[in-house]
């Protein structure tokens, strides 16, 4: 059995032609049939151990083959793929294998797959989107299937992250999906990391980098540092930082490649955010996304037991005994109440420009003590931890040690004016599309709050943004920081923290617990709305460090 | 004159005076601006706010607006403007959305006047009312433009301009009541002041924010705009339609642009990031600046013109914390340095270069040495009508023009279409090909292929058929004879009657002294022939017997270093010696003139030559019972081959190549041979011969090159009956369970020829169908499609 005509190609299906997928089908189909029967045969015929190891390692990759199965026929944008990988499952368990079964709840552990929009049932738009997220990455991940709430948002997302990993730009292919397995594992999101060491590996990357940091170039390896920094304290970046990366004699990074992996380690930094703030599920295909074992009575899956989330059942008792459904209709009519205030009163009281400036410092250092209170030290998982080094380096609140870091005043240096400027001259056109995806970020609305429909809600977007901002030193002058601590609850201010500063240790219990009466496509919207004020936040200190290594 | 006399006044007080200086600050400046004295200036950014006094040789602090001792944040400017009737009067625009004004005339140390606190975020902007001294406006971060009048405590309006930040205000110089704004989302609005609710205009300028706007000082309806997507633009808003009537491109976003006083076309801009330098535009010459200052260190925060009548001082501040003073004399010129050359190509071939007339000069001189045939059809010095550059960018223009008739390339698409590639002997092909070539006029080429014949196929065929025709001479001496037929029919010009006779005459015996001279020259000239005991009259093949014997008996003597063309250089004069001694003067004259005739008609005349005389070569060859074999040639071939490849006739090259097949292959390497297949086969399709260049590729050895027609070879097929595709192979339309291929016309299954619509996709035998369509346009299956059959 030559290995050559086993190799299974998926990229067939990806075609819009239908006739494509087809016959790309029937291959794969002939060679799971093979696989099958030449398992069954060495089944009955062999009973030697180095037989029997062979046929364990036929019998993993067709396992693996029959879990990507199983994702296509949940996640295919065609319905023709869809049904036919089904048929071909069937048809193999009718021939006694154990085929696989998705485990856990849909792609996200924090909303109820019932909420989340079944691949097949999507309208003209999203299915266009589908498909060219389909055709590009051969997958349907569970992020795009988490962010089709806000298909406009999803659209722009996915051209700058297809850009960023597979247009023209300054890094070679592998590099890119490197920087990106750098980046999320610096917050050991394992399903980040997974479905890049994927895409890693097919670009061609070599499997040894995947070993460790070390084994990986030393160009790589120089960007740790900036890796480490950016993604827990970006206020200390410095423009020696840049230096150490620009002249370091043969590994050293050119401005453009620079600004791109830039670009690529905030980008991922934020989407680690988002899968843990949506609590997104391993993929189906990957580890932990499905189980051949048959259905039981456990109701664990593997990755909420190593998440420290219990059942859904627990939470749903906790979150139901604990308010009552009036208790939480007062927050949002409150919260309504507040900003009417605000917007009224704005002009009646005029604070004055001390106790404007104190705001600032009182929200900046009271986001210091925002902080979860189940604050138990997850151990990441093994296979993540290789990819970076120095665990303990994280988030720390920057005046906390007494070391001063000056306020970066957005007046002085902000997106619109210095770092679109900079990114488009270094990277072009990819300072287009990030500033795309953040206004459509920042002004995203349907002005809906919970049950209540035309409500501006762009008071409350600011809060969220600036509030970010500020839990990063970074001061809008004419922002006044008061209206954050009347906008935000403690109980929201906690979950935005959770997720923008240490999102590995985002709970379901603390997604329940904000807004609880809002819609799961608003706590995705402000799940977007963190991902990318965060990712500004970052790229503004790494690109004023830029602009100050190039004066 | 009215303006003249205006500068005057302006003026007369004192000259302005100064020189190019700077002083340092103690923090970065976010804008500056001049009093009306010109003797003053206000410089202001977050944590500083101070005037100056501009003096002969440098700047001197007057006046800290900084006082108390508490930072607010109502200090911390993002725009100051001094009032340009009222000269103690400036306002601030605030980071925290607060407009501030400030009356120096104030008795006590704090001379701030009034706040007004009415825009939520960022004021970007602010600007007083160029005549009226009470009116204030300002653009803010929230959207809105208020326009206060200072008597007031409040603003006398509000203007929304329903979109994003407002990135600049600017009242118009000229006209009373309006002004223009400019948005974060790239638009430019006009208003009027007396019309709060609604706009004039609007209009989108830019990519991206539009960061700043200048009001033409003398021009009325001249807008000058600059925008983060690196252009300055001029618009006209006099018309109907906001006309865009200059645009610059700069290298890095535009931050600040401001008109040259007293320079109608000029401008000055700074940009926000990456560039640090102040450039002076002419907008009718949008690629080099005219000037450009290069003093900071850091982004250029602010510029302004110290005098609106005075063109050269420019005051200008920056995030460097310096404030400098530029003098337009001691401005670099990027002018100076840039080369003005130009080249450009035409549609048709022709060729425009443009350069420096004092190269132009030595390119002139060089003429001679280029062998350029080609001599510009005009030559022209051009004037520039800008005439503050007429010095600096006088440049000459020359035209090379393409011959007539030199672009057409029918002669291309014959030969490729005439041409036979294979599928007969080596021999018949060349002969084929040569033919082809000579009814082409293309006698080069003709005599080419003529040679390949002789090189690779005459040993074995030719000196039998000979052997009977002349008797007597020996074996060999009918093949010059009938190699100079060839030759005559080759090339007509080269005196081949003459060589005719002389062949004819062989068999007679005047020419025997002919050629027995011929003997005694080559006896002469080389050494090496006296060994060797040859009968007079075998020398019939005449001179080149001499070229000939060098390579035979001496074949490391024969110059491999030597290109091939040396050779004929030699034979001319030679040759000449010998028929200066023939009996038949007539003959003589013929031949003396024919080479210079065939020289001056044949396109590639240098050559003909060098084909002749390797002819002779190979002939001789074959009259030494061969022995060299045709191996020996295939350097030269190659050579020959690459020489045409180098002259662009690929076609050529890869002809030869595919008809001789193993025979070169492999003394030319791989890559070469595909990149002239790629060559040819692209040419080929550029003209539509898709047949030939399938030939070509099928015919190619190459392996890149032959792949190229495995490319997409799948027929789609949708059944006839039920119009989806046919995935399985066979017959039966695995859908429908049916024979796809029926025909319509006698429904049996067809097998072998099958022609069917497209439209339709119906079919059936060719010649049921073909029959069918003659009576009928629709379709025999009876589906109502009006098929076409071409």
């Amino acid at each position: 059995m030559a290995e050559g005509e086993n190799e299974v190609r998926w990229d067939g299906l990806c075609s819009r032609d239908s006739t494509t997928r087809e016959t790309a089908l029937e291959n794969i189909r002939q060679i799971i049939v093979r696989k099958t029967e030449y398992l069954r045969l060495v089944k009955e015929t062999s009973y030697g151990p180095s037989e029997v190891l062979s046929n364990a390692v036929s019998l993993d990759g067709l396992n693996k083959l029959l879990a990507h199965l199983l994702m296509l026929s949940k996640r295919c944008p065609f319905k023709d793929v869809r049904e036919k990988s089904e048929f071909i499952l069937k048809s193999v368990q009718e021939l006694g294998i154990r085929i696989p079964r998705p485990l856990g709840h849909g792609p996200s552990r924090f909303i109820p797959e019932k909420e989340i929009l079944q691949v097949g049932s999507e309208d003209a738009q999203m299915h266009t989107l589908f498909a060219d997220s389909f055709a590009a990455l051969g997958r349907l991940d569970n992020i795009t299937l988490v962010m089709v709430f806000h298909p406009q948002y999803l659209e722009s997302f996915l051209k700058t992250q297809h850009y960023l990993l597979q247009m023209d730009g300054p890094l070679p292919l592998h590099y890119r999906h490197y920087i990106g397995i750098m980046a999320a594992a610096r917050h050991q999101c394992s399903y980040l990391v997974n479905l890049h060491v994927n895409d890693f590996l097919h670009v061609g990357g070599d499997p040894k980098w995947l070993n460790g940091l070390e084994n990986a170039p030393q160009k790589l390896q120089n960007l740790g540092e900036l890796n480490k920094v950016l993604a827990h304290r970006p206020w200390l970046i410095t423009k020696e930082h840049i230096e150490g990366l620009l002249k370091a004699e043969e590994h050293s990074w050119s401005l453009a490649e620079l600004v791109h992996a830039v670009v690529l380690l905030t980008h991922y930094h934020s989407l680690a955010s988002f899968t843990f703030g949506c609590g997104i599920s391993p993929e189906i295909h990957c580890d932990g996304g499905h189980t051949f074992r048959p259905p039981s009575v456990s109701n664990y899956c593997i990755c909420d037991i190593t998440n420290g989330n219990h059942s859904v059942d627990e939470m749903q008792v906790n979150s139901a005994g604990n308010v009552s459904v009036s208790d939480s209709f007062f927050e949002v009519e409150a919260l309504m109440e507040k900003m009417k205030q605000l917007q009224e009163c704005r002009d009646e009281e005029e604070a004055s420009q001390e106790e404007m400036a104190s705001r600032f410092e009182i929200e900046k250092r009271e986001s210091m003590f925002v902080f979860s209170s189940d604050d138990d030290e997850v151990t990441p998982a093994r296979d993540v931890s290789r990819h970076f080094e120095d665990t303990s380096y994280g988030y720390k609140d920057f005046s906390r040690h007494g070391m001063h870091v000056p306020t970066f005043r957005v007046q002085d240096y902000c997106w619109e004016d210095h770092g679109y400027s900079l990114v488009n001259r270094l990277y072009p056109d990819v300072g287009q599309l990030i500033d795309e995806k953040f206004h459509i970020a920042y002004n995203l609305t349907y002005n809906t709050m919970a049950m209540h429909k035309d409500v501006d809600t762009s008071m409350l977007r600011r809060a969220i943004w600036n509030y970010i901002h500020c839990m990063f030193g970074i001061r809008y002058d004419d922002y006044d920081y008061g209206e954050i601590n009347q906008l935000l609850d403690r109980s929201f201010k906690v979950y935005i923290k959770t997720v923008v500063c240490t999102p590995e240790k985002v709970t379901k219990r603390m997604y329940d617990s904000f807004w609880r009466q809002f819609k799961h496509s608003e706590k995705v919207h402000v799940n977007l709305l963190l991902i990318e004020a965060r990712m500004q936040a970052e790229l503004l200190y790494a690109l004023r460090a830029i602009t100050r290594y190039m004066t | 004159m009215e303006k003249m006399s205006r500068v005057t006044t302006a003026l007369s007080g004192s000259a302005l005076t100064g020189r190019t200086m700077h002083c340092h600050l103690d923090a970065p400046a976010n804008a500056i601006s001049v009093c009306r004295d010109a003797a003053q200036v206000v410089v202001a950014g977050r944590s500083i706010f101070k005037i100056y006094a501009i003096e002969e040789e440098r700047f001197v602090e007057k006046l800290n607006l900084r006082v108390g001792r508490k930072p607010s944040l109502n200090l911390s400017c993002a725009d100051v403007v001094w009032h340009q009737m009222d000269e103690s009067l400036l306002a601030t625009a605030a980071t925290n959305g607060v407009v501030v004004t400030w009356n120096l005339g104030r008795p006590s140390r704090n001379k701030q006047d009034q706040l007004f606190t009415e825009h939520k975020r960022t004021v970007n902007k602010v600007c007083f009312h160029p005549t009226e001294a009470h009116v204030l406006l300002s653009g803010s971060q929230d959207g809105f433009m208020k326009c206060f009048d200072l008597r007031r405590k409040d603003s006398v309006s509000t203007f929304s301009g329903q979109s994003e930040s407002v990135r600049d205000v600017q009242f118009s110089i000229r006209d009373y009541f309006t002004f223009a704004s400019t948005f974060e989302n790239g638009n430019v609005q006009l208003w009027d002041i007396r019309r709060p609710d609604r706009c004039e205009r609007m209009f989108t300028a830019h990519n991206g924010p539009v960061f700043c706007c200048d009001w033409h000082p003398e021009d009325r309806g001249w807008l000058a705009t600059g925008g983060r997507d690196k252009m300055v633009k001029v618009w006209d808003m006099t018309t109907h339609r906001a006309k865009e009537v200059h645009c610059v491109q700069t290298i890095a976003s535009v931050a600040r642009v401001k008109w040259r006083p007293e320079c109608r076309h000029h401008l000055a801009t700074c940009s926000m990031m990456v560039d640090h330098n102040i450039y002076v535009w002419d907008v009718r010459r949008p690629f080099v600046p005219a000037a450009m200052f290069e003093e900071h260190r850091d982004v250029t925060t602010g510029i302004a013109w110290r005098h609106p009548h005075d063109p050269s001082f420019l005051l200008s501040g920056s995030k460097d914390s310096t404030l400098c003073q530029h003098l337009f004399r001691d401005a670099s010129q990027p002018v100076e340095r840039a080369n003005p050359e130009g080249l450009c190509y035409g549609l048709f071939g022709d060729l425009a270069f443009a350069a420096k007339e004092s190269l132009v000069a030595v390119e002139s001189g060089r003429k001679p040495y280029t062998g350029d045939r080609r001599h510009p059809i005009f030559f022209k010095k051009k004037v520039d009508p800008a005439a503050p550059f007429a010095g600096l960018a006088s440049s000459a223009l020359s035209v090379f023009e393409m011959e007539p008739g030199s672009g057409s390339m029918s002669w291309f698409v014959d030969t490729a279409e005439r041409y036979a590639l294979a599928g007969r002997p080596l021999a018949e092909l060349c002969d084929h090909n040569a033919k082809v070539a000579r009814e082409l006029g293309r006698n080069q080429v003709a005599q080419t292929w003529t040679m390949l014949r002789i090189i690779y196929c005459s040993p074995g065929l030719v000196p039998g058929t000979n052997l009977s025709h002349s008797v007597g001479k020996g074996s060999s001496c009918g093949l010059p004879l009938m190699n100079s037929f060839n030759l005559k029919d080759v090339a007509p010009g080269l005196g081949s009657e003459t060589r005719l006779d002389r062949s004819k005459g062989d068999t007679r015996s005047d020419t025997v002294l002919l050629d027995s001279s011929a003997t005694l020259i080559t006896n002469e000239d080389n050494e090496e022939t006296e060994g060797s005991d040859v009968p007079a009259d075998y020398l019939l093949c005449d001179v080149e017997g001499e070229d000939d014997e060098l390579y035979l008996l001496d074949p490391e003597h024969t110059h491999s270093e030597e290109p091939e063309y040396v050779l004929p250089q030699e034979a001319f004069p030679l040759r000449h010696e010998i028929v200066d001694t023939p009996p038949g003067p007539e003959h003589l004259q013929d031949k003396a003139d024919s080479p210079h005739v065939s020289g001056s008609e044949a396109d590639a005349a240098s050559l003909v030559p060098v084909d002749s005389s390797f002819s002779l070569i190979s002939v001789s060859h074959a009259l030494y019972d061969s022995r060299l074999p045709p191996d020996f040639f295939s350097a030269l071939v190659c050579d020959m081959l690459r020489f045409y490849a180098e002259q662009g006739d690929v076609q050529m090259a890869v002809s030869v190549l595919v008809v001789l097949g193993e025979r070169v292959r492999k003394d030319i390497d791989e890559q070469t041979q595909e990149h002239w297949y790629t060559s040819y086969i692209d040419l080929l399709q550029r003209f539509c011969l898709w047949n030939v260049s399938n030939q070509v590729v099928k015919l190619s050895t190459s392996r890149a090159i032959s792949c190229l027609n495995q490319a997409s070879t799948t027929l789609h097929v949708n059944c006839s009956h039920c119009k989806r595709p046919m995935s399985s192979r066979g017959w039966v339309c695995d859908r429908c369970h049916r024979c796809a291929s029926m025909c319509a016309v006698c429904h049996h299954v067809v097998k072998g020829l099958f022609v069917w619509c497209q439209g339709c996709s119906h079919g059936g035998h060719l010649q049921h169908i073909m029959k069918w369509l003659e009576g009928s346009s629709h379709c025999p299956a009876g589906c109502g499609h009006l098929c076409e059959y071409s």
